[in-house]
């Protein structure tokens, strides 16, 4: 048998080079019908289940460093809430205490941005406990160190909220003369520990009468209440009425060691340091801002704990991008006949990848919206309104919209990865293999 | 419309050179009808893949429409499979996840219709193998003569210019096999140039030609009574 070829005019293969080229517009087309179409025809249940898990890892990347961060935040709000206020001024490295604070005082209530101000006068001091028991005057009584502050009660509580953190007794009167608060950190009972460099008074209770050692004097006072704040600088001291620690220091004229200032709400305390800075205020005190005056181990343990969230967030990340690497992967190989038909029916095989891709980001939507959810309807009002009980803080969820958003598009990113590579890897294959399933 | 020359294809299986296709050249001119046949091992499906855009041959020539396609990248062979190709599977090769329009829809979408026009052109190809009221319905849903015809729909839908066909009625039982092949007929008779592989001779004979393959080459090219 012979055939002979008829003359044919070649065509320019370049003709399907051009075509080859097509529209993103039909590409993206085809990539949105075949996804939407697979996810609708999806058991309904895996759906579901495939979403449940992007939740979960979503909550994993959001919750674990919030917590972290938040058992920081919890110290830091505790700092600024029981102890600094929104600003804190304190007495010049060269001076003894904060001159002319009257005047100061009188200063900042005429400020419109302050709510509350108190000031405090502070000596360090001793306090004795079970002197009573001593049988011989050479005995060693219990005693610790302190810092004694004497405080306007009535002025303190409206600017830290002390009366919050009695935890046995009540809070201090304006006539309560001769009765004290003292801070847990100085008791065994609440901290039990005991080492020369810190030292705490066993079998002190509420209504127990202990000594003060202030200044050369010693006074015996009662204990009126016992405060936790989760604060050192405030459940290490000792609290007395303001005339009678002043009396105990000879300070006569009334110049304070340290004020705290509040301001209404929406105020930014800096601009109110600004003010008083302009106002010359800065030569007689030193002015700080509750962040300012943050103690550096709470910034470092801040940044360290912020790290930490993030290491144990890209472990969550590369186990979210595995699972749905694996879920597009399976999905892809069980259609590995179909994707084999689409590409042998003249289908791009960019369309057939973004099919793949959009339904990857569909989990990942929906995944991440129903995590949101979950953040916000449910976990951050229940850790606000109950911190979770941690030794040195009250710690809280934080979220902010920002760090949220971020971690959406972090998961949406590694989605549209995990998503996109085994479908490449999959749509790469020889069609016609696909196709007979070889 | 096709002009096939000393084309070769072997595959190769444990280390050894088995050779299907042993130089094959024959040419099919527009508005053909030509069914290839053949025992079981012959090639023809092979060669229907290697027309069909599906398979590379090792050497030899294919002229599609005046288009050398040993020359194009897999890239243009998929626009050309697209563009210029219908294709009718033997297992009917419908994706599972769509309705039989979509099934349709898919390429004719890709082609740059919009959903309108692609719906209307899915409708009109749906009507013409006799499934209009069938269009929602999923490839589980319809029988095997029909999944066959939304098959041939799909092939159809684009007006390509070629249309081959593997064995379009290898699962279907004798009156089904009779309905596509009447549609093969009806879009012959409208000019489409139709490649069939079959094994059964009282299918192949409906076409203008029959190919017979043997053992990788073509023992006979015959003209039925039809002409």
């Amino acid at each position: 048998m012979s055939l002979s070829l008829k003359p044919h005019k070649k065509k320019k293969i370049e003709k399907f080079s051009e075509q080859g080229s097509f529209q993103i517009s039909s590409i993206f087309c085809v990539g949105v019908f075949l996804a939407w179409r697979d996810i609708l025809r999806a058991n309904i249940w895996t759906t579901l289940l495939i979403i449940f898990v992007m939740a979960i890892t979503f909550l994993n990347l959001v919750v674990v460093s919030g917590v972290l961060i938040g058992l920081v935040e919890g110290a830091v709000i505790a700092q600024k809430e029981h102890y600094t206020g929104d600003l804190i001024i304190s007495h010049l490295p060269e001076k003894n205490y904060i001159e002319d604070t009257q005047n100061f005082l009188g200063y900042l209530r005429s400020l419109p941005e302050v709510k509350d101000v108190s000031a405090r006068f502070i000596q360090g001091g001793a306090i004795e406990a079970n002197y009573k028991n001593k049988e011989k005057s050479t005995d060693i009584t219990d005693s610790a160190r302190a810092l004694i502050a004497g405080i306007d009660p009535y002025n303190e509580n409206a600017v830290t909220g002390l009366s919050r953190t009695v935890i046995a007794g009540e809070y201090l009167s304006e006539s309560d003369f001769g009765k004290i608060l003292i801070g847990a950190d100085l008791l065994y009972s609440y901290t039990p520990i005991d080492t020369p460099s810190m030292r705490t008074l066993p079998n002190v209770l509420v209504g127990t009468k202990v000594r003060l050692l202030v200044n050369g004097f010693v006074r015996e006072v009662e204990v009126k209440g016992i405060l936790k704040s989760k604060v050192g600088e405030v459940d290490g001291r000792v609290f007395m009425i303001d005339p009678e620690v002043r009396g105990l220091i000879g300070r006569t004229d009334f110049n304070a060691d340290e004020i705290v200032v509040k301001t209404f709400p929406g105020t930014d305390p800096l601009h109110v340091k600004e003010h008083l800075l302009r106002a010359d205020f800065g030569k007689l005190a030193k002015i700080q801002t509750s962040t300012e005056a943050q103690p550096k181990f709470l910034q470092d343990m801040k940044t360290t704990f912020g790290v930490l969230g993030n290491l144990i967030g890209t472990v969550g990340l590369i186990v979210a991008s595995i699972t749905i690497f694996i879920i597009i992967f399976v999905n892809a190989i069980t259609r590995r006949k179909s994707i084999g038909i689409l590409k042998g029916i003249g289908i791009n095989s960019k369309a057939i990848e973004l099919s793949y891709v959009l339904q990857a980001v569909f989990y990942g939507i929906f995944g991440s919206v129903f995590g949101l959810l979950i953040i916000y309807v449910f976990l951050k009002p229940y850790f606000d309104a109950n911190p979770i009980n941690f030794p040195f803080s009250d710690g809280i969820l934080v979220v902010t919209p920002e760090g949220a958003g971020f971690r959406v598009f972090v998961l949406m990113f590694a989605t549209m990865i995990a998503g996109y590579v085994p479908a490449k890897i999959v749509v790469k294959q020889n069609t016609l293999d696909a196709i007979l399933g070889r | 419309m096709i002009t096939v020359t000393n084309l070769k294809k072997s595959y190769r299986t444990a280390g050894e050179e088995y050779p299907v296709l042993k130089g094959i050249s024959f040419e099919v001119e527009k508005g053909e009808f030509v069914s290839i046949t053949g025992r079981s091992g012959s090639g023809k499906s092979t060669l229907l893949y290697q027309l069909g855009l599906l398979d590379y041959p090792n050497s030899g020539s294919i002229i599609l429409d005046e288009v050398d396609v040993i020359k194009l990248s897999p890239k243009e062979r998929t626009t050309m499979r697209l563009t210029e190709l219908g294709y009718v599977f033997q297992d009917y090769a419908l994706l599972p996840s769509l309705t039989a329009i979509e099934n349709i829809l898919v390429p004719l979408l890709m082609l740059g219709y919009s959903k309108k026009e692609a719906k209307k052109k899915a409708l009109t190809a749906l009507e013409m193998v006799g499934l209009r009221d069938k269009e929602e319905n999923l490839p589980s849903q319809l029988s095997g003569g029909e999944q066959q015809r939304v098959s041939i729909a799909r092939a159809i839908g684009h007006e390509p210019k070629i249309l081959f066909a593997d064995e379009p009625t290898a699962n279907l039982d004798t009156e089904t096999s009779k309905v596509v092949l009447d549609t093969f007929q009806n879009l012959n008779n409208e000019g489409q140039t139709i490649i069939m592989v079959t094994h059964e001779k009282e299918y192949a004979i409906l076409a203008d030609k029959v190919f017979t393959l043997s053992d990788g080459v073509i023992e006979s090219v015959h003209r039925t009574k039809k002409n």
